[in-house]
């Protein structure tokens, strides 16, 4: 079949003045705005307050969200109307007021419910916050339509049940939408629906298989789901009073078209991490044409991404309490990266990159959308100036290694949920929560029984039996069962995505990408940091294991020093990377769903304190229940050079076997950043640059007195809006448990004297 | 930048085998000089500051003993970090100058990899000590941050135990050899913050060409629990760090007499 016209259906308004290129001729992002871009080299001084109008439509969202806060729980939720792309008359903050429109229901933070994902998570977090689901719809999930976490449940074997269970394989989209695909919602802004609707239309119909094979039926039947979403999409969009039709003809109908994508992810997936893409570039070539034509001034440019912004703060799903205590505060993952470099070695930087960190000064600081900085040592100097100066003025930003993603994933690429990298509309992942790394090295010393119930989960072999334990014999069992752990967990991970590709297909999501997909099983990994430690323990100083009357080894006796993680002490740092690489390769032995490329990351979220709590003592001294360190970093208090050596510490696991992000939460006051704010700047520069080259993946900055925390666990009131980052995503501080907000506050600060 | 391995000539590699007795290390040093900073923390020291925040470092015979080669090998990771914010390396304490022929050795081979080099001192000099050790080890170090503890003897020596005169013999040599200085004057309540006294030391500082600026550091308390360590009483007990006020007064009294003052 010929290659379609793309001319022919696209009217050509919304193209002038580009420059034209390969991206005339098919879907093609990164071509476009390669071709279109102006990147920007110089300082912030261009940019706009929020205007009297921002203020107002904000102030209103702001009193919803306390309104919310006080109820300890949604503001207002559907429990009668199952969400999809179409099923909620438009809503709006200030319809008068609001120049990008759309709400994820009728009114602002109500929630709505998705049950395609399973039906007993929404009936139950109904029932938590006082309504109950409507009979029919109870009926229709449980008798004529089955949900992702049935689906699930029938093929779960006894071994993951156990598992799961004991808290060894934890966080599961078992229950709920797996998130982490990016839907790249800027083809709507630059194609317009009818082309992209024809273009799926031919990519079907090129499908002309020899024979039809369940590999090509699940497929076809995909496309055809995705045609039916963007349909969906336009009536969507209708009800808005927008024709999405064609591309847009200018930078308010860009961003317009581009969300109203992303609010179709929104209304038909639950998704553990929601994530927007790389869209303020793209967005910045629209802006840019209108200042040229003179339709457009900076105030008003700075007007539109504030109010996309605002949008995307108000974006609430339905959850159990269970599911927040373990992912605190609430979060969505609507990760936006900015910046990086381009591969002819042109910063991606453009000033719409600036204009959305400028958003946490015109609304304040907040946790989302997860603005991302891609970090180069290469990137404009003025622009690392302003990136730096927001996380000390913030604590709203993270940062990830552009020049390492950048060989592996090209330069159009995104972070879904906190680290994880995807070349746009080309990639997704089967996302894989993670295991508990330092419960599988008991379970090595315990020949597979839970040191907390005293439960065989694990093969049985007998206990080590020795008065002190020996490095060799301990690594050799535990490795044995981490073999064991990676087969279930993969098994465990094949059903689930079977599964809600079968009942809880991301038709929105799936439409905004190619046909052919490179798809990870992204896997993970917590407790690498006391596993590190303990393993070093063992080997230089002397660990002897005490068993209670049960024949249960449950405490561990330590004499002598030993090296610990986050010292940049080789002697233990390569057995933390040993273990990264060693599970990575266990992980690859095993088969998985639609042939996905294996991959892992070191990221716990905040689950670090309900890992810990799940966790008996450990070899390095750690007392049971104490939380874990977050994500790769070293445990609390553990480091004793300062912080440049826990990030050199963490900079040595190999991101080769840990694709999937390795994430590094660091805390520090001000004072100790530097005495004046321009040095204060400088040091956070260096020590990402430096960070960067030593080949450190990510890195969350927080700049925060303890005392200010302290203060703000007493009068939560007085902090509505104090942002900190945790492990890959930013929360609001007085949103965390109280258990939550002690780890944070106990975590290594990295202050002076 | 790259940095070579480091090449020794074969006296400088004697001496790299030089011992010292290190306290700890800090990679990420902001507060003491230019830039982000490797503090190397020596030990031992003279002086018995009331508000000391490293009690820890006081005794001769604790800490550990390192090679200078051994020193270098911890800071060499850390080179892209003091290249990128135009940093170095600052030997603190304890008092450094107790240890001179091991900084020296250290400075020297820093230099020659182009690091910036900062030393952080009481100025306890002896007498006996102003020899070719101290004039070799100054011509390898670029940058002097001088603690005055006080101006007046008497209450110096209530403060530290050990008379001024070393700091102040020691400030007009570097005022000098025109070595590049700046004064560190810890403000305590009640102890350092007469404003009399103040004046009298910006008056003699003054008139040091060589100081850059004067950083005035608000005492703190977050050195109280290594005292409880040594099982000693905390002399400052119930002492509260000054007021911005009062900061802003001493700050003052500085700048009338054209020095750059940060606090």
């Amino acid at each position: 079949m010929e290659a379609l016209n793309l001319t022919a259906v696209t009217d050509q308004l919304g193209w002038e003045g580009f420059v034209p290129g390969y991206w005339q001729q098919s879907v093609n992002l990164r071509d476009f705005v390669q071709m279109n871009y102006t990147p920007y080299k110089g300082d912030s001084g261009f940019l706009s307050k929020a205007t009297p109008r921002t203020e107002k439509v904000w102030a209103q969202v702001l009193d919803l969200v306390k309104q919310e806060h006080a109820k300890g729980g949604p503001l207002d939720f559907d429990s009668n109307t199952p969400s999809t792309i179409v099923s909620h008359a438009p809503g709006y903050i200030d319809k008068a007021l609001e120049i990008i429109v759309g709400l994820q229901t009728d009114a602002p933070l109500k929630r709505a419910i998705m049950p395609y994902g399973g039906i007993r998570m929404v009936e139950t977090s109904a029932e938590i916050y006082g309504k109950s689901v409507d009979t029919e719809i109870h009926k229709t999930f449980t008798r004529y339509r089955k949900t992702h976490n049935q689906g699930v449940f029938d093929a779960y074997d006894q071994n993951i049940r156990k598992c799961r269970k004991a808290g060894i394989i934890t966080g599961l989209p078992d229950s709920y939408g797996r998130g982490r695909i990016i839907g790249d919602s800027r083809r709507i802004a630059l194609y317009g629906l009818d082309f992209l609707i024809q273009d799926k239309q031919r990519e079907k119909q090129e499908m002309l298989a020899e024979h039809i094979d369940e590999n090509n039926i699940r497929l076809r039947e995909e496309l055809s789901d995705q045609i039916r979403a963007l349909q969906d999409m336009k009536l969507m969009a209708m009800s808005y009073g927008h024709d999405i039709s064609k591309p847009a003809t200018n930078a308010r109908e860009a961003i317009q078209w581009l969300y109203f994508g992303y609010l179709a992810a929104i209304k038909s997936q639950n998704g553990a991490a929601m994530s927007i893409g790389r869209i303020s570039t793209f967005i910045d070539i629209y802006i840019e044409r209108d200042l040229q034509r003179g339709v457009l001034n900076e105030e008003q440019a700075q007007e539109l991404i504030d109010d996309l912004v605002i949008k995307l703060r108000m974006v609430r799903f339905l959850r159990t309490p269970e599911y927040d205590e373990l992912f605190s505060g609430d979060p969505t993952w609507v990760t936006e990266s900015i910046g990086g470099m381009g591969e002819d070695g042109r910063p991606l930087v453009t000033k719409t990159s600036y204009r959305f960190i400028q958003t946490l000064y015109n609304l304040g600081p907040a946790p989302e959308p997860n603005l991302t900085v891609l970090w180069s040592d290469r990137l404009p100097d003025n622009f690392k100036r302003y990136c730096a100066q927001g996380s000390i003025d913030t604590s709203s930003i993270q940062y990830e290694n552009d020049n390492l993603m950048r060989t592996k994933f090209g330069d159009d690429y995104g972070i879904a949920c906190c680290v994880s990298a995807m070349r746009l509309g080309k990639q997704m992942q089967f996302f894989g929560a993670r295991v508990n790394l330092a419960k599988t090295l008991l379970y090595a010393i315990n020949g597979g029984r839970d040191e907390i119930s005293g439960q065989q989960v694990g093969p049985s072999v007998p206990p080590l039996e020795a008065d002190v334990l020996d490095y060799d014999i301990v690594m050799k069992r535990f490795d044995i069962y981490m073999q064991w752990l990676a087969a279930t967990y993969i098994n465990a991970l094949n059903i689930i995505h079977y599964m809600h590709d079968k009942y809880c297909y991301e038709s929105a999501l799936m439409a905004l990408h190619d046909r052919s997909i490179y798809r990870t099983m992204a896997c993970g990994i917590a407790g690498l940091s006391i596993v590190a430690d303990s393993l070093s323990a063992i080997r230089y100083a002397r660990v002897k294991p005490i068993a209670n009357h049960d024949g249960l080894i449950t405490d561990y006796e330590i004499s002598g020093d030993f090296p610990k993680y986050g010292n940049n002490d080789d002697r233990v740092d390569s057995i933390a990377c040993n273990v990264v690489t060693r599970f990575m390769n266990h992980l690859r032995n095993n088969d998985s769903y639609r042939d996905s490329n294996l991959t892992q990351s070191v990221l716990t979220i905040t689950s670090n304190v309900v890992y810990g709590k799940m966790t008996g003592n450990t070899p390095d001294g750690r007392r049971t229940g104490e939380p874990f360190a977050p994500g790769a970093n070293p445990m609390h208090r553990r480091d004793e050079k300062g912080a440049l050596a826990s990030l050199l510490s963490v900079a040595k696991l190999p991101y080769d076997d840990a694709e999937d992000g390795i994430s590094y939460t660091m805390s520090i006051a001000p004072d100790a950043l530097g005495k004046t704010p321009s040095s204060r700047t400088q040091n956070l520069i260096a020590i990402l640059d430096g960070y960067t080259q030593a080949g450190g993946h990510h890195v969350n900055v927080n700049v925060l007195n303890h005392d200010t925390l302290l203060d703000a666990m007493e009068h939560p009131e007085n902090y509505p809006q104090l942002t900190v980052r945790v492990s890959g995503y930013a929360v609001n501080f007085v949103k965390l448990t109280r258990e939550q907000q002690l780890d944070v506050v106990n975590r290594t600060f990295h202050a002076q004297m | 930048m790259q940095h070579p391995v480091i090449e020794m000539h074969s006296r400088v590699a004697d001496a790299a085998h030089l011992l010292g007795r290190v306290h700890s290390f800090e990679t990420c040093g902001t507060v003491d000089g230019p830039g982000t900073r490797f503090v190397v923390f020596l030990q031992g020291c003279m002086f018995r500051c009331q508000y000391c925040h490293n009690r820890d470092t006081w005794e001769m015979d604790e800490g550990k003993l390192y090679s200078v080669t051994d020193v270098l090998t911890e800071i060499l990771p850390y080179i892209p970090f003091i290249d990128a914010s135009n940093g170095g390396v600052t030997v603190s304490g304890g008092e450094p100058l107790l240890q001179k022929q091991f900084v020296r050795v250290l400075f020297k081979l820093l230099h020659q990899q182009g690091i910036h080099t900062c030393l952080d001192t009481n100025g306890y000099v002896p007498d006996a000590g102003y020899d070719e050790e101290l004039e070799k080890l100054m011509s390898c170090t670029d940058l002097v941050l001088l603690d005055i503890k006080h101006i007046n003897d008497q209450k110096h020596l209530q403060l530290t135990r050990v008379t001024n005169q070393y700091t102040l013999k020691f400030a007009d040599y570097l005022h000098s050899c025109g070595k590049p200085v700046w004064i560190r004057y810890v403000v305590v309540p009640g102890l350092t913050d007469a404003e009399a006294d103040v004046e009298q030391l910006a008056e003699s500082v003054g008139h040091m060409n060589n100081v850059e600026k004067v950083e005035l550091l608000p005492y703190h308390t977050l050195g109280a629990h290594k005292w409880v360590a040594y099982d000693e009483c905390y002399p400052l007990a119930g002492v509260v760090p000054p007021s911005a006020e009062k900061i802003a007064a001493l700050k003052a009294i500085f700048e009338k007499y054209d020095i750059n003052v940060l606090a």
